[in-house]
């Protein structure tokens, strides 16, 4: 962890609070978080800002039990890989613990939370997390 | 391009070794090779050291300029590489290239962690770091979470199961317990992976390698040059490293790791040979789905068939393909800079006749497979005796 970096909090907050990400628009292709060079075009690439939306489907989920420095208050949690409705893949914690209701293909969509229990960041951070809709 | 073989391995013991210092595994595993070489300290030329996370771990980094000092080889160059798990293969790989090159004839190469002096949940902080920072550890995905995410798009995609991940890290066990080097010397069965601690759905305490404090290295020479000094050099006739997005949300599938697939064709290329030719290989089973994943990869056996081998006990000593005849980063300890150059000295030992009872008889082509993180990173070599 960085430790109470406020440049940091203030350089992610359109990520974490409002998915914003790229578009390629050489080949159409989505990605988030936000990048300079795009991985398929390289430097042919034309890359503009995008809001990601914010429903998708599950694409693979696990359960963690043991987690890093700073989520000892909320293990056990459900992670999962997301391709969002445009296709980029986002990863995120769930915050449904419903066992039944988290599973691949499952609709999905983002809400806003608290992130961490502890201050690596200087501050409580706040962003994305998504919850399971069908 | 030169011809490039080892001339002499050490490894310290593989485990929890509170009694041991990071510099102390570094010289005992630097002072065998260096003996069991039969050269002269003077006579090596250079000198490269693999390490991940030593200021998370220890507290210290610039470990080049340490490694040549705990060894008496100043002033000596000595560099450190890093590339997360895949360290001590990236640092193989760049002393081969060294002799390759022609520029030095004989360079000592190593690997090293001491991960127990930190807390579990600090030691899982700092390998985490081999993810992806802001969108992956940032979340809380822990590095099990993020091969737990793969192997769940493994079982659904082919059907692989639980008891398939499970035999890889019975069948790594076993093997181990003929190894004195390794971290555990006792069997283990299906039901007690099965029924261990649950770390990340699917994966359990026992799918996972262990914290682990160790160090290896081992001495290259111009092939030429080591058939004079040494008895059974073991030529390395392959190095091929590729790389991957950090995080797993850009890879283009989630049931390989194309990083592996890359660097092993290359390798194959290099060495003109076919997996069907290698009579053993060491693969990176940080986690026993990352077995399965690089038995198919790097093209043992076809995609969403590793798990059916590997309960079939094909990849078992006495199978048709031993994979992991060390015990494996699951048996034998994951001392994650270590790591990639433990399993170049299993190679030699295996085409040397001397690996005991894990002895694979007749072998003649061996390879060693190294990956960095979820992926990113993953280094082949491929080996033969002169
Ligand atoms: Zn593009």
């Amino acid at each position: 962890m960085v430790d109470g970096s406020l440049p940091l909090i203030w350089r992610n907050f359109s990520e974490r609070y409002n998915l914003m990400g790229s578009k390629c628009k050489s080949c159409g292709k989505s990605f988030f978080p936000t990048r300079l060079i795009c991985p398929n075009c390289r430097t042919k690439g034309k890359l503009v800002a995008e809001q990601m939306p914010f429903t998708g489907k599950i694409v693979s989920w696990t359960k963690v039990f043991v987690g890093p420095q700073g989520f000892d208050m909320e293990t056990p949690y459900f992670l999962a890989l997301i391709e969002l409705d445009n296709g980029a893949m986002i990863l995120s914690q769930l915050v449904d613990n419903d066992d039944g209701k988290v599973r691949t293909g499952a609709r999905v969509e983002k809400v806003f939370r608290k992130l961490q229990d502890n201050d690596a960041e200087g501050a409580i951070a706040y962003g994305y997390k998504f919850r399971v809709t069908g | 391009m030169r011809s490039v073989s080892i001339i002499g391995v050490g490894l310290s013991k593989f485990g929890e070794q509170w009694d041991k210092s990071f510099r102390e595994l570094v010289a005992e595993a630097g002072v065998k090779a260096i003996q069991d070489s039969g050269l002269e300290g003077r006579e090596i030329q250079a000198v490269f050291g693999g390490t991940m996370a030593s200021g998370k771990f220890i507290g210290q980094e610039h470990i080049g300029a340490l490694i040549a000092d705990q060894l008496g080889l100043n002033p000596l160059p000595s560099t450190r590489m890093e590339a997360a798990c895949a360290s001590g293969g990236v640092a193989l790989r760049n002393a081969f290239t060294a002799v390759a090159s022609g520029m030095y004839d004989v360079v000592a190469v190593g690997g090293v962690e001491k991960m127990t002096e930190v807390s579990t949940e600090a030691a899982a902080d700092a390998l985490g770091g081999a993810g992806d920072q802001e969108t992956e550890l940032f979340h809380g995905a822990t590095f099990p979470a993020l091969y737990a995410l793969l192997a769940r798009a493994h079982m659904e995609k082919f059907g692989t199961t639980e008891e398939m991940l499970a035999s890889a890290a019975v069948k790594n066990h076993a093997n181990a317990v003929h190894n004195p080097y390794a971290q555990f010397q006792r069997a283990i069965t299906i039901e007690d992976v099965l029924n261990s601690a649950p770390v990340s759905s699917p994966l359990k305490l026992l799918d996972c390698s262990p914290i682990t404090d160790g160090a290896a290295a081992l001495l290259l020479c111009e092939t030429s040059k080591a058939k004079k000094i040494a008895k059974q050099p073991v030529e390395i006739i392959a190095s091929a490293q590729a790389s991957d997005s950090l995080a797993l949300t850009g890879r283009k599938s989630l049931t390989e790791l194309n990083a592996t697939k890359i660097a092993a064709r290359q390798a194959f290329e290099m060495a003109k040979a076919k997996p069907e030719q290698v009579d053993f290989a060491e693969v990176h089973d940080c986690f026993t789905i990352a077995e399965i994943l690089a038995i198919e990869d790097i093209g043992f056996f076809k995609k969403g068939e590793g798990g059916k081998a590997t309960l079939a006990g094909e990849t078992a000593i006495g199978g048709s393909r031993p994979i992991n005849t060390s015990g494996g980063l699951k048996g034998k300890g994951h001392p994650v800079g270590a790591t990639g150059i433990a399993q170049a000295i299993e190679a030699y030992w295996q085409l040397n006749e001397k690996a005991g009872k894990r002895q694979v008889k007749g072998a003649k082509l061996g390879l060693s497979h190294n990956v960095g993180g979820s992926g990113a990173t993953a280094v082949v070599h491929v080996y033969r005796r002169v």
